[in-house]
């Protein structure tokens, strides 16, 4: 087990057991064929629920389609309209960068936090993990948004407890400003997972590293600076781009708290919901797939330009001897 | 003094932590059995008097539909995700990590890559196609796609764990004359139940909270899922009846609960090894 290297950046590019391929094909030639007996279930849904229908989605984003009559080809149309006609649809996409640039860095921000305390209790570590991790499981429910809507919305607990302090905001859910920060405030309640990970990470670095630094006279700030930040950097990426792929697609959380239309004054018009909205409630399958081909390629550019910056900042050891 | 204050601060700072976070719980707990009255007038977190009756009223559903007719078939469709994601996703990471065959680095690849695919991109043809075949309406579309291993994270959860198993096993029954069938049947299936384990109870959950693919391929009542059920019964009653509602979100997540308190050491264990390189 080592955490020096993360799987996601480069999975194919190197042959996992090489040595142990040398070996194979010394011992004798195997038959290929039981692979693919394996792989049949992986191959037919690689195809028929992953790369048709992306093909076919590519296809009616450049058509006008409603289910009951055949797609009629419109070129470009959905994506202009998109991108140039349709005020909404540009306030999906600012609601969505909101709510991704907000929920992500604190999540993450208290993720690590929470490891870092957790790493230094003495006893009952295993139970804190567990206690913290469950809201993670729970919070993609919808009895848990229901819950948080209930908190948020007029005279509930948080505007209570924040009226004995003299602050009064009123409900967070009606309000067109602070409607975004309750799906906000859940999405951080599920800190525990990313968490988990971060311990995992903080386990795996070498005591001798920092028995070797108190030598040398590092201080804990130096210490935390000089061996946790570079050898956790690379657990710290991965869990910044899994947690913003996830946070694109947040559909739940934002359908409750909105009433299931994005209200008020569109405020919680998450990009999902706005899809939704415009391919199964208006029947624009065309422009709902071209919505989504633009998050698919909003994901993919955000994320090839986050493994390009996390040459700058991630510190892979194995990489460095 | 000194040591004692670095001694208990951590500990201090974890349970307020933990207070914190366990609220949403227990105020959820709390309201489902509060009398209506209650839950709009008073600020206090616990009722004056219980009104368990909010369980007998959440009981009876929604549109003639009652609870335990809804949790069936939530746990038909979990259930159902358990089997397929197990077996299917089992097959194809043995193939990954144990066989040699053209294309590997690609198709595994492939799969990683869909780690990062949006849903949403496939939904929509994926619903068309089902649409076509009639299968709108039954559980087929959530549950058929289970079965041929589109979950990439449990692949790649149960690939890295079956990378370090031992092979000597498997060498050794390779000599007796035994072959990947059989090796994977006998050896290496059974050595994966860790990894298998965390596959189930994650598929089980995730499945059992799904609302957007349960919304739109389910529209009759009789077929509706606890968390549809829930959505209706938000949409059908006032303020007034927040206590029948919390006392049905009660319901709607024990399951969860129940699966978090037997299973949490794998869960997360699992959560742990899939961020690592394991």
């Amino acid at each position: 087990m080592s955490v020096s290297q993360i799987d996601l950046p480069k999975p194919a590019g190197r042959a996992p057991d090489r040595a142990d391929a040398r070996r194979r094909t010394r011992n004798r030639r195997e038959a290929r064929w039981p692979a693919y007996v394996f792989l049949t279930p992986w191959m037919i849904g690689a195809v028929a629920v992953t790369l048709v229908p992306m093909a076919v989605s590519l296809y009616l984003s450049f058509t006008s389609y409603d289910m009951f009559s055949a797609p009629h080809w419109v070129g470009l149309r959905n994506y202009r309209e998109m991108l140039f006609d349709d005020p909404r649809y540009w306030r999906s996409v600012l609601t969505t960068l909101k709510y991704v640039v907000i929920a992500v860095p604190l999540k993450l921000a208290l993720a690590l936090g929470a490891a870092l305390l957790l790493k230094r209790l003495r006893a009952g570590r295993g139970f804190y993990r567990s206690a913290f991790y469950a809201p993670s499981l729970l919070g993609a429910s919808m009895s848990i948004a229901l819950v948080f809507r209930a908190l948020f919305n007029d005279d509930g607990t948080v505007d209570n407890v924040l009226g004995t302090f003299g602050i009064h905001l009123g409900g967070w859910v009606g309000d067109p400003h602070l409607a975004t920060f309750v799906v906000v405030m859940l999405t951080v309640w599920q800190f525990g997972a990313p968490m988990v990970i971060f311990l995992a990470g903080l386990q795996q670095i070498s005591p001798e590293m920092y028995e070797a630094a108190a030598l040398d006279g590092a201080g804990p700030w130096r210490q935390f600076l000089s061996i946790t930040v570079p050898m956790l950097s690379p657990v710290v990426f991965f869990n910044l781009v899994l947690e913003m792929i996830q946070s694109f697609q947040v559909f739940t959380p934002a359908f409750v708290v909105s009433g299931g239309n994005g209200g008020p004054a569109d405020s919680t018009l998450f990009y999902t919901l706005y899809l939704y909205e415009r391919g199964f409630t208006a029947s624009h399958m065309g422009y709902a797939s071209a919505m989504a081909w633009l998050m698919l390629l909003a994901i993919a550019a955000v994320t090839a330009v986050m493994f390009k910056v996390s040459r700058s900042w991630v510190f892979y050891a194995d990489e460095a001897e | 003094m000194n040591l004692n204050l670095r001694r208990w601060l951590p500990h201090t700072v974890a349970l307020i932590a933990l207070i914190a976070l366990l609220y949403p719980l227990l105020w959820l707990l709390v309201t489902s059995v509060k009398p209506a009255d209650e839950v709009v007038t008073s600020v206090d977190l616990w009722p004056r008097h219980f009104e368990w009756s909010n369980y007998s009223t959440a009981l009876d559903g929604v549109s003639g539909v009652s609870v335990p007719r809804l949790l069936g078939n939530s746990l038909l469709i979990s259930l159902g995700a358990v089997v397929g994601n197990v077996i299917s996703c089992s097959l194809a990471a043995y193939a990954f990590a144990r066989l040699r065959f053209r294309m590997r680095g690609p198709m595994f690849a492939f799969t990683v890559a869909t780690l990062m695919l949006p849903q949403h991109v496939v939904l929509i043809p994926q619903y068309i196609i089902f649409n076509k075949l009639g299968m709108t309406n039954t559980y087929w579309p959530l549950i058929l796609p289970k079965f041929l291993a589109v979950e990439a994270f449990f692949v790649f959860l149960i690939v890295q764990f079956m990378r370090n198993l031992p092979r000597d096993l498997e060498e050794a029954a390779r000599i007796d004359g035994c072959g990947p069938f059989r090796s994977f049947f006998h050896i290496v299936l059974p050595l994966s139940r860790p990894a298998l384990i965390t596959t189930a109870i994650f598929s089980f959950i995730w499945s059992w909270n799904d609302f957007f693919a349960q919304m739109i391929y389910l529209f009759s009542p009789g077929k509706a899922t606890i968390t549809l059920a829930l959505r209706s019964f938000v949409d059908q009653s006032s303020t007034s009846a927040y206590g029948p509602m919390f006392a049905m979100s009660v319901i709607s997540v024990l399951p969860i609960v129940l699966f978090f308190f037997v299973f949490q050491r794998y869960l997360v264990q699992g959560m742990a090894t899939s961020g690592l390189k394991g």
